[in-house]
């Protein structure tokens, strides 16, 4: 195995952990900060893939398509907060887990009577098709940089605005100690609403910049959600910082355990996440 | 279970060594060395945040200690988990109301009175047909006056209620020390008065280790005294010595004993 | 608490013989349906007992779990991978053999597992379902992702003589019917005793249970590998009813799927997962007979559930079946 083919894993690895980043940040704070194990995350996720494939359709334009899928992710993820879920924060966690379970239902089957049960391709833009020449028979895709650029100004914006803004201090005060941001007279409802929102936001955004490497699929939700679940524990529950290393950590893993070891690539995520748990019972960064 | 009392010298219960709990940087417990001898009630006191529930917590294994020891009848027992201790026989109860309250008085002190069998791993029989056991939580209710009220839900019970359960729990379990973090918190005056009553009646039958905030009931019931000021020991030994005490007066007990 | 109130008893009493007796009118009332849903209600009973052994991890004890589908799925493989390829296995043998080996494997992951609490338990026994999932998906033991047939139901013999034949779906009906019920009182059993109490407790208030001078540690890993140990034998009763077993068994979807039961039905009452599982199950038929997308339904069904009966069917029934609230004993 040769130093190519290594750094065109890792940079694979840590494209995917860009990416599971984005929706696993979502998840992380809407329990930190709501403590809402948000089953239908995944489901966020899966809107935005199809709603850029959709757009990219009607509209002929990717870009448009993912600016436009943003948006509806977003409004997608108030509205539930709003109508659903709020009427559950004063209940036992295993009821939101089976509120969001029941919503992944009916997002999946939505999923399947909108826009059938095939598996559709994502045209990537013409400018972004084209791939950057490594050694004589190896090149990497422009496009999978593309993926791994936008992620990384995404979550340097989510640093900024967590650590220098107010509406960040709210989320830093919600996520370490949900009991302050009452006492601290910041109006709850509208903080949730927006950090549910968000967290939607970012999950369909991933979709929607995945959808020309990964396709759009029934179910796409369900894997992607499994995985996220892994980066925030890994991370530790309501950690920003922590999601990022798991997902780092998480796509790495998986990405080396399918072409070192292919018949437990699965496996060496599950594997990875166990060891870390035991060594560290709340997450790296609890 | 209440040890026999020993010779008019009686012998040291439980003692600490330079006991020191940190937290990160913050030294909730420096350095704390303290004797209990066999039936002398002693009081840990101090204003809020002197170290007194910390030392509580280390006391019966309920934190792990920085540094120091924890002896118990000469035996170290520093490191050893909660439910090693509690099994020692030194049973405790604790400053916020911590029992069951989906159990029923009884089920609460039948539970603790189980707690004495060598394993309650038996799976088969009903844990009601074990006749001592049962003997020993009644007994407890009667002790802590609750017997009326044997087969309420102690969640629905009144606050004075749930804490004499609080203590029917620790008696139930047969304890040779009782160690009470607070046990007259949050009480009105009669259920306070009623409290005290109860506690004097215990003190003549275990070792009594008491945090605690009220002065008068301190007073009342103590033979020797701790004043914890900052995580640090002030002063102890006998009540009357400690209370003359002239770090102590100026520190603490002075005018402003009635100032929290 | 322990006592279920007198009409909820009796309530549930007629069920279960309402269950005992359907093979005598399922005939005549479904004539065209009749086998199909004796099977059915076969299938169903096996998911219930798996519901109310993911009962005593959730309701119970307090360890939500979302890892369960792991002993069920295992339990099943075990028949799969000790029988003979076309001849009956001996249910001797092989029932003690996969429930020890699953007990084993529970024991192991309980150990590692019982180190956490909160959400990382849950995710900690997923992760561990999902590598058991993998384990069998991706290895080329018992057929891989494609899964494995059972050919031959296994005998039920004492020195050569049948006592029942398997084979038969009457006798198969009856034989998880009674296994049903025997999982339930064995439960029932558990929870009265000084073990079970314990267990119960710490699902109430874990640190206190410490406090008292018990080590959890050691009742929970117990109730943990009881628990698995009863989903390995509906696992085992399910791979022999349908001959067949694959990895999604295992799956964290079939986790899923139990979890919902048991909070749909009624967390920490045994008999409200059983509830759960009958409830969903035949939701589930009967939005499958109406649409293809019955899933929307199924989701909408789920989501009015919770936002209406905060305690599950269980809690409603208890509710209505409760006695006129207790006068307070008052004191002199």
């Amino acid at each position: 195995m040769d130093v190519w083919f290594f750094l065109i894993q890792a940079l694979n690895g840590v494209q995917y952990g860009l990416l599971l980043f984005l929706v696993a940040s979502g998840l992380t704070l809407i329990f930190g900060i709501m403590g809402i194990i948000n089953l239908a995350h995944g489901s966020f996720y899966m809107l935005g893939a199809y709603t850029a494939y959709w757009l990219a359709l009607k509209t002929g334009s990717l870009l448009a398509a993912l600016v436009l899928s943003l948006p509806i992710a977003a409004l997608v993820g108030f509205g539930i907060e709003t109508l659903l879920v709020r009427a559950l924060y004063k209940r036992d966690h295993l009821d939101q887990v089976l509120l969001t379970y029941g919503l992944i239902l009916v997002f999946n089957e939505a999923q399947k009577l909108i826009w059938g049960s095939d598996v559709h391709a994502v045209a990537m833009p013409a400018v972004l098709n084209w791939s950057f020449p490594l050694t004589d028979n190896l090149s990497y895709p422009i496009y999978r940089l593309v993926i791994s650029a936008v992620c990384a100004v995404v979550a340097l914006g989510m640093w900024w605005v967590i650590a220098k803004t107010r509406f960040g201090m709210w989320v830093r005060a919600g996520a370490s100690n949900r009991e302050m941001v009452q006492a601290l007279g910041i109006n709850v409802k509208l903080l949730f609403g927006l950090v549910f929102a968000i967290g939607a936001a970012l999950a369909g955004l991933a979709g929607a910049i995945a959808a020309p490497v990964s396709s759009v699929y029934p179910g796409m939700g369900d894997s992607v959600l499994i995985l996220c679940f892994v980066v925030v524990v890994i991370g530790g529950v309501g950690s920003v910082k922590g999601a990022f290393l798991g997902a780092i950590l998480i796509g790495l893993a998986d990405t080396f355990g399918r072409v070192l070891v292919p018949d437990f690539a699965s496996f060496s995520v599950y594997a990875v996440m166990a060891a870390v748990l035991l060594w560290k019972p709340k997450g790296l960064f609890a | 279970m209440s040890a026999p009392k020993s010779s008019p010298e009686s012998s040291i219960v439980l003692e600490t060594r330079e006991l020191t709990k940190a937290f990160g940087g913050l030294v909730a417990v420096n350095s704390v060395s303290i004797v209990v001898r066999e039936g002398e009630p002693h009081a840990v006191i101090g204003p809020n945040g002197a170290g007194k529930s910390t030392f509580v917590n280390l006391l019966t294994g309920h934190l792990p200690a920085s540094g120091g020891q924890v002896l118990f009848r000469g035996r170290d027992i520093t490191s050893l988990p909660a439910h090693r201790i509690s099994r020692l026989g030194i049973g405790r109860s604790y400053q916020k109301t911590n029992i069951f309250p989906t159990f029923t008085v009884f089920e609460n002190c039948r539970l603790a009175a189980q707690s004495r069998l060598s394993s309650s791993m038996r799976f088969f029989r009903p844990a009601r047909a074990l006749a001592d056991v049962n003997a020993r939580a009644e007994r407890a209710m009667e002790l802590a006056g609750l017997a009326a009220r044997s087969g309420r839900v102690a969640g629905t019970m009144s606050y004075g209620e749930q804490r004499q359960l609080e203590i029917a729990m620790v008696l139930a379990t047969g304890p040779d020390v009782l160690v009470l973090d607070e046990p007259l918190a949050g009480m009105g005056r009669e259920e306070s008065e009623r409290m005290v009553t109860l506690l004097k009646g215990l003190a003549a039958q275990y070792t009594l280790v008491l945090v605690e905030h009220d002065m008068d009931a301190v007073f009342s019931l103590a033979h020797t005294l701790t004043v914890m000021v900052n995580g640090t020991l002030l002063e102890s030994g006998p009540v009357d010595v400690v209370r003359a005490s002239q770090a102590v007066q100026d520190a603490y007990l002075g005018d402003g004993a009635e100032a929290y | 608490m322990s006592r279920l109130p007198r009409p909820v008893a009796i309530a549930l009493l007629a069920l279960v013989v309402l269950l005992a007796a359907y093979p005598l009118y399922g005939a005549w009332l479904f004539p065209a349906k009749h086998a199909f849903l004796m099977q059915k209600i076969t299938g169903i009973m096996i998911l219930a007992i798996m519901a109310m052994s993911l009962d005593l991890l959730v309701g119970i004890a307090g360890m939500v779990s979302l890892g369960h589908a792991a002993f069920f799925g295992l339990g099943g493989y075990m028949l799969a991978i000790l029988s003979p390829e076309y001849e009956a296995a001996n249910i001797w043998i092989v029932l003690p053999a996969a429930l020890a080996i699953v007990a084993a494997v529970a024991a192991i992951i309980g150990a590692l597992s019982i180190r956490t609490t909160g959400i990382s338990f849950i995710m900690i026994t997923l992760a561990f379902g999902q590598m058991g999932f993998y384990f069998f998906n991706d290895s080329r033991l018992a057929g891989g992702s494609d899964g494995a047939y059972i050919y031959v139901m296994p005998a039920v013999e004492i020195a050569g003589i049948s006592l029942m034949n398997l084979e038969n779906k009457l006798v198969f009906y009856y034989l998880v019917f009674g296994l049903f019920i025997g999982a339930y009182l064995l439960l029932k059993v558990l929870l009265a005793s000084p073990f079970g109490r314990v267990v119960q407790a710490i699902g109430v208030n874990e640190s206190r249970v410490k406090g008292l001078g018990f080590n959890p540690d050691h009742y929970k890993l117990v109730a943990f590998v009881i628990g698995a140990t009863i989903a390995g034998l509906a696992g085992f009763l399910g791979a022999a009813q349908y001959g067949f077993v694959n990895p999604a068994m295992l799956s964290w979807h079939q986790s899923g799927t139990a979890l919902v039961m048991v909070i749909l039905g009624g967390m920490g009452t045994i008999f409200g997962p059983a509830l759960g599982a009958f409830v969903l199950e035949l939701a589930r038929m009967g939005f499958e007979g109406m649409t293809e997308h019955w899933l929307l339904p199924m989701g909408l069904f789920v989501i009015a559930v919770v936002l209406l009966l905060p305690k599950g069917l269980a809690g409603l029934l208890l509710q209505l079946g409760a006695k006129p609230a207790p006068e307070p004993e008052d004191e002199a």
